[in-house]
């Protein structure tokens, strides 16, 4: 009796949950593999091969985007962690009573907005016609008009942006379960600032950046608003190419592919960050 | 550096100032977009020109046309509601069955279960739209062109908008309901049985209202990300345009103040909306 209650309500809560992550995860990404793999011989007529593949590595302007967004989004994620350190360190351990909790409630500000919205404030700020230039005019240092937007340094601005919540918030949260004492007792035992913060502060806090880091390398990998918006001719973003694909040229063979390559990307490359810091992911995201 | 280790002046002089100075990159783009809303002329950019709140109210006699007279914009606003709703609704439900699942329950191949309840979170989300576009649409489209079947619901929409971003909305309110969970005291329950009560009525009478106010927590942030997602939606929207995706079009044409308008509007609704839930989460512990 007790059993097969048992069994009833294990049933009863695993059916939604597979349905969903069947559904909606495991086929669909499944079923744009298989496309990725099918070439379009004529309008109605399939078969299997490479091709899709083989154009992106023979057409240079694929892999150089894909290679440049890899890159600059790791770079991202690193400039999003030094700059959210110290304020994480801040909230947790130096602030007190109601500063502390004032501070981490104006680090969630962004967020109230929307990446769109952001992105918008940036470019208001930013543009030749903005307000930097505009401001950099009546204090005469400059004699026309800046242009700020329109390119990499721009980008990334926009993007560590977004990043910055996702970032202090689990940094906020395990530093907060650091032991003040392991500290006093790495500078009694004579280390200095730099020694401490790397052999006792950052191993502690390691989940914690390493979640950061996931969640920032993935919204930053995956971004499109922000570095459409606010790059260059010369700053494409890979996730625009998959739009170009699949929206404006109506290649869903290609843009499958290229959605593939940027999955694989961005798995290999948390994997890579789980196994050299030593964590889950079960540990860090769950 | 903590309080008790001795600091020297000039450090702390310059810990401050990078402190000012991060809160002024937070608050600024978001201050500008806000003051814009109401600069009296064409384009958002300095010099001001007054104040105006026609960017709001204007009824496009004037040749300017204010939010609350825009038929796009207040449509996609409507749209974007409607598909916060669903999306809501189906990732907070299944976010408690998956942290009852996860929480409670054994079984056999519970990590494994758990890793895939995971993924969505480490799958960009443009992947994620165009992989539902692929298989749903693409479905249909077979389906049409073999047996002529018309299968309208899987054609990009708002159907396929709200299953695109159920997939990764669920995830997070898994999370949020199953911490909450995890510090419930069983005890609580087993009282409830031991004194008569059914699973069932003690699970509605002790442990749902315990989990309500992760429960609420979870509706506000899934109903605030649906909101604002542009990543997942637009490759699976269809002629009813959300108002991310409107925005993003109107932008495209070149930036007029009745966007700052629309986007102070969503930062205090947003803002709003996190001050009833804080709020409520204070009252009820």
């Amino acid at each position: 009796m007790r059993s097969s209650a048992g069994r009833l309500s294990l049933w009863l809560l695993l059916t939604p949950f597979l349905l969903w992550i069947v559904l909606l995860v495991l086929l669909p990404h499944l079923q744009m593999l298989r496309v990725s793999f099918q070439v379009r011989e004529s309008w109605d007529t399939l078969d299997w091969g490479l091709q899709q593949y083989q154009n992106f590595f023979s057409e240079s302007y694929y892999w150089r985007t894909f290679v440049r967004t890899g890159v600059m989004s790791l770079f991202t994620t690193f400039l999003t962690l030094v700059i959210a350190f110290p304020i994480a360190w801040y909230i947790a351990k130096l602030a007190r009573g109601r500063s502390k909790g004032l501070l981490f409630l104006a680090c969630l500000i962004p967020f109230w907005a929307s990446e769109l919205v952001r992105t918008y404030g940036w470019m208001i700020l930013l543009r030749e016609s903005g307000v930097f230039s505009t401001w950099l005019q009546a204090l005469g240092w400059a004699d026309g008009p800046v242009e700020m937007l329109y390119n990499d340094v721009a980008v990334i601005i926009g993007l560590v942006y977004n990043g910055l919540l996702f970032m202090v918030v689990p940094l906020v949260t395990t530093l907060e379960g650091m032991d003040e004492n392991l500290v006093e007792a790495g500078y009694d035992l004579g280390g200095g600032h730099f020694t401490v913060l790397r052999e006792i502060v950052v191993p502690w806090a390691m989940p914690g950046i390493v979640s950061g880091c996931i969640v920032v390398f993935m919204l930053t990998l995956g971004s499109y608003l922000t570095p459409i918006l606010m790059g260059g001719k010369d700053s494409a973003w890979f996730t625009q190419q998959i739009f170009t694909q699949f929206i404006t040229r109506f290649n869903w063979e290609q843009g499958a592919a290229l959605g593939v390559l940027l999955l694989v990307l961005s798995s290999f490359i948390v994997w890579i960050g789980l196994r050299v810091t030593g964590q889950s992911l079960r540990k860090v995201m769950g | 550096m903590i309080r008790s280790v001795p600091r020297s002046r000039l450090f702390d002089a310059l810990y401050l100032t990078y402190l000012v100075a991060f809160f002024v990159y937070l608050a600024l783009p978001l201050l500008v977009t806000a003051v814009f809303a109401f600069n009296d002329a064409p384009f958002p950019s300095l010099p001001w020109k007054g104040f105006t709140l026609d960017w709001y109210f204007a009824d496009g006699s004037g040749g300017r046309t204010g939010l609350f007279h825009d038929d796009t914009l207040l449509s996609a606003l409507w749209v974007s509601a409607q598909i916060a709703f669903w999306v809501t609704l189906c990732s907070v439900a299944l976010g408690c069955a998956n942290a009852v699942l996860f929480e409670r329950l054994e079984f056999r191949g519970k990590e494994l279960l758990y890793l895939l309840m995971l993924l969505p979170l480490v799958i960009p989300g443009v992947i994620l739209g165009v992989s539902i576009l692929v298989f749903y649409s693409g479905m249909a489209n077979d389906l049409s062109r073999s047996w002529g079947i018309e299968l309208d619901v899987f054609r990009p929409g708002m159907t396929l908008v709200v299953m695109g971003q159920v997939t990764f909305i669920t995830t997070l309110a898994t999370l949020v309901i199953a911490s909450r969970l995890r510090k419930f005291d069983r005890q609580l329950e087993e009282a409830a049985l031991n004194l008569g009560a059914t699973p069932v009525v003690a699970w509605f009478t002790v442990t749902l209202p315990w989990l309500m106010p992760s429960i609420l927590g979870a509706a506000a942030m899934a109903f605030l990300m649906s909101f604002e997602n542009f990543n997942t939606t637009v490759m699976l929207t269809g002629s009813d345009t959300p108002l991310t995706v409107a925005l993003f079009n109107r932008l495209r044409e070149g930036s007029t103040p009745v966007l700052n308008a629309v986007a102070l509007f969503l930062m205090v609704a947003s803002a709003l909306l996190a001050l009833l839930v804080t709020r409520g989460d204070t009252r009820k512990s």
